[in-house]
């Protein structure tokens, strides 16, 4: 889960029933779509329902996974659903996803996955070719990352109760060195890196959409980084800071996330950033700003200086790494922001976004 | 308001009844209606809002517009100095580390 | 990519930021009247680089932001009615409206969609011909001719399910209105390049020679903007007061003959409400008669709907360049993208929007930069 505060504003006021929470979240009295697009309304609502009727020390970390110290050994824990329209699109589909997404945020604490959980809630009438498809890609996404699903659950709805599919997956890993890697725990001077070009797999869906079809010879980014990691840790060890896979709500979010949680100040050179000529085409024919576009092979990752070029040159000897890059670096000051240098060298604040981005014709 | 962005005519072709076209944006292409530009011709560049080129880009204006910023890019070097006051063969090239004064 | 990358150039644009330092000796008030040109000069920061003395001033050329509340109120009774389909340019769906807006139209199951293209709505109506298929023609002069040849297409085909929900500006009256108040500050105009683009820039002429203000046609990329900047701070300082056009790799004096020849065709001029500006005098466009079986307003019967607009929200007087968004008493406070007053909080083209999402030097100007604020 992501949020944009450490402490839950519920938490302060005292309530403690249901009767007075502060609902409607944001004068909305149903939930939105906004309500889970990785901007301010969902971390809104995170914050000011699932944080206050959950309330525990590691939930409130709000990292992507969940540090759990058992019989002396530490684990990482984490989940995610997926609902994602078209379930099949370019460079992957919902299954290959759902397994990878969940491996990448139990990966970016510093622990190996091992184990997956899937459950599976379908749409009667959903083809049955089309669910093996599905499922096949999860069983061969799994076998790539080194994972096993040992657990599962199956559910279906009638029709139009749900869209085709949805999926859920769980994961757990074992935390083998000491490492505190969190968005807790950047620190001034580090340095910020990616491994890769961005907003290629938001982009890649959008253009499959209905309505805005277009054609993109970028496929989705969809990987396990946990190899990626293993070799970062190799590279960087305690000089990691924070790693975190900028998802929905694209770059921006993640280092909105960063700067808030660890309460520093985060400057990012817009040119440094990689991305393709092709998807810097499709998101200026929208109007999109890539900054906010979802990855889902991409980790950014915190490193002191003085590892720096190791973790770099670790990324750029890993197959998905090729265009690895430095792209900014945290300060001490303008704690809690983001800002961009623009490409003509002035500054902008970089938000997050408040809900989904849309396409825009002004 | 009005986004519009310019593309590289690719295919043309008629789909009930208007003449449409295949736009390159920097390798991703998309459809527009190209009505309001009938004289279009394959390789050239058009201005599309909403899914209608709306204007041909004139290259010739372009290249003289950019000919006059590269005057002045030239004019600036002979001072020797950047608006910021800081000498051009010293200037840093990497934007990150480029301060602003 | 071709024609943009160029214009993004950071050595050629701090040449013209030169330029612009060197011929500015006064204070100078210079409005982008486009919506699109104030996203781009926040997007990049181009306000942080000029001189202190030329203020720009955010004119109310974004198509969302001065939507009527009473269009955005018809656009929701029409799209929560049975067995319609409602389509939208994407930046129209949070537009909010008395109480709502089309995203929770839709979240109760109302048909919502964005399309791309009016003529993908077109399509909509030739594929659902059980369906009402409507589209919300938002726009200025430069979306016109797109909205004008998807009801010519829908009417040659007999699609009669298909209407338009007709919400059209114009600029030039709108800089009449600006110039002619009392109230008026802005001294200088940068045109909108893909208005003109359309219609030419001939029927700036008069206005450039009533008011004496300069209007230079100007173009969306960074170094666009700059040099626009420059040939309306040089003719300031000359005390010149003609039209000129920047953006002339993409602009031509009469516009585009066939596109503004369909528009005079389809639609026909008439009043119009300006979000948070009021009514203004032959600065829209409505269907021409031959159409008229292809109003939304008239299909849906919606014509008599009358909506005021919230007193709070200074959204008029950003617009008119007589405010900045961070004098706004609601600005940040009760109104953000999140619960926009507003319709410049709405678009990320809005002034307000755009002030919260980029700008950081303004804020820290008028002390309201804190880093407590978690924006």
């Amino acid at each position: 889960m992501k949020n944009s505060n450490n402490k839950p504003a519920i938490l302060e006021t005292g309530t403690d029933n249901f009767g007075e929470c502060p609902l409607p979240i944001t004068g909305h009295e149903t939930v939105q779509l906004a309500h889970g697009s990785g901007g301010k309304m969902m971390n809104q609502l995170i914050d000011r329902l699932f944080l206050w009727a959950f309330d525990n020390e590691k939930l409130n970390q709000l990292d992507d996974q969940a540090v759990l110290s058992i019989k002396g050994g530490r684990l990482a824990f984490s989940t995610d659903s997926f609902v994602i329209d078209p379930i099949f699109f370019p460079g992957g589909d919902i299954g290959e996803l759902a397994v990878n997404g969940t491996v990448n945020d139990v990966s970016m604490c510093g622990a190996k996955p091992l184990y997956l959980s899937a459950g599976f809630i379908i749409e009667e009438g959903f083809p049955l070719i089309d669910l093996k498809r599905i499922v096949i890609s999860m069983g061969e996404a799994a076998a790539k990352a080194g994972v096993k699903i040992v657990t599962g659950d199956t559910k279906v709805v009638n029709k139009g109760q749900c869209d085709k599919v949805f999926i859920n997956t769980a994961g757990i890993g074992l935390l083998e060195g000491d490492y505190e890697i969190s968005s807790h725990n950047l620190q001034p001077g580090d340095n910020l890196l990616v491994n890769g070009s961005v907003a290629d797999h938001g982009m890649a869906v959008l253009s499959r959409r209905e309505g805005l079809a277009f054609d993109m010879p970028i496929e989705s980014d969809t990987a396990a980084l946990n190899g990626l990691v293993s070799q970062l840790l190799q590279a960087g060890g305690d000089a990691i800071h924070a790693m975190r896979d900028p998802t929905r709500g694209g770059l921006a979010a993640t280092l909105n996330e960063f700067a808030i949680n660890s309460n520093v100040g985060i400057k990012i050179a817009q040119t440094r950033v990689p991305l393709k000529p092709e998807v810097a085409g499709a998101c200026e024919i929208l109007g999109l700003d890539p900054f906010y576009v979802a990855n889902e092979g991409k980790l950014v990752v915190a490193v002191a200086e003085e590892r720096t070029q190791a973790v770099l040159a670790a990324m750029q000897a890993h197959e998905l790494g090729a265009d690895a890059a430095i792209i900014g670096k945290v300060v001490a000051e303008d704690n809690g922001r983001v800002h961009v240098q623009t490409r003509i060298g002035a500054w902008r604040i970089l938000d997050m976004l408040v809900g989904e981005q849309l396409p825009r014709i002004c | 308001m009005c986004l519009a962005i310019p593309g590289k005519v690719l295919e043309v072709y008629e789909e009930n009844g208007l003449k449409m076209g295949r736009i390159d944006y920097a390798g991703t292409v998309n459809t527009a209606c190209l009505a309001y530009v009938p004289e279009i011709e394959l390789g050239q560049y058009a201005i599309v809002h909403a899914g209608f080129a709306i204007s041909i880009v004139d290259e010739e204006e372009a290249q003289k517009t950019y000919e006059v910023w590269e005057e002045l890019v030239k004019a600036a070097a002979e001072e020797g100095t950047d608006i910021f006051g800081m000498p051009l063969d010293e200037k840093e090239k990497d934007p990150s580390k480029r301060r602003l004064p | 990519m071709k024609y943009l990358d160029e214009y993004r150039n950071p050595e050629i644009a701090r040449r013209i930021l030169d330029e612009i330092h060197h011929v500015t000796t006064k204070p100078w008030v210079i409005m982008e009247i486009c919506g699109g040109q104030t996203h781009s000069i926040l997007k990049n920061g181009i306000d942080q680089l000029l001189p202190e003395q030329i203020e720009l001033v955010h004119g109310p050329g974004c198509p969302v932001c001065v939507t009527p509340l009473e269009q955005i109120d018809k656009a929701l009774v029409i799209a929560a009615g049975e067995d319609v389909i409602f389509t939208s340019f994407g930046d129209m769906l949070r537009v909010p409206g008395s109480e709502k807006d089309l995203l929770m139209v839709k979240s109760e199951g109302g048909d919502v969609r964005i399309v791309y293209s009016p003529l993908d709505a077109v399509a909509l109506a030739r594929k659902n011909p059980d369906k009402k298929v409507v589209f919300f023609a938002v726009g200025f002069e430069t979306t016109a001719p797109n909205n004008a040849m998807a009801v010519w297409q829908a009417h040659r085909e007999g699609l009669k399910n298909f209407s338009i929900l007709v919400s059209h500006v114009l600029v030039p009256p709108a800089m009449e209105a600006l110039l002619s108040s009392t109230r008026n500050r802005v001294q200088g105009y940068l045109a909108a390049g893909h208005v003109c683009t359309v219609m030419g820039w001939e029927e700036y002429i008069p206005i450039a020679e009533r008011y004496k203000v300069p209007i230079v046609v100007t173009g969306f990329e960074p170094m666009d903007i700059l040099e626009g900047i420059l040939l309306t701070v040089k003719q300031l300082e000359n005390g010149t007061a003609t039209v000129e056009n920047q953006y002339s790799r993409i602009v031509q004096r009469e516009g585009n003959r066939p596109a503004r020849d369909l528009i005079g065709k389809v639609f026909q001029i008439s009043d119009r409400k300006w979000r948070g500006i009021g009514e203004i005098p032959a600065s829209g466009l409505t269907l021409a008669p031959k159409y008229q079986e292809h109003d939304a307003e008239i299909v849906f019967d919606v014509s008599a709907l009358k909506v005021d607009e919230p007193a709070e929200c200074i959204s008029g007087e950003v617009l008119q360049g007589l405010k900045k968004p961070f004098e706004c008493a609601a600005f940040d406070t009760t109104c953000t993208p999140q619960t926009p007053l507003g319709a410049t909080m709405v678009s990320t083209e809005g002034a307000c929007s755009a002030y919260y999402l980029y700008d950081s030097t303004s804020l820290k100007k008028a002390g309201l930069a804190s880093q407590e604020t978690n924006k």
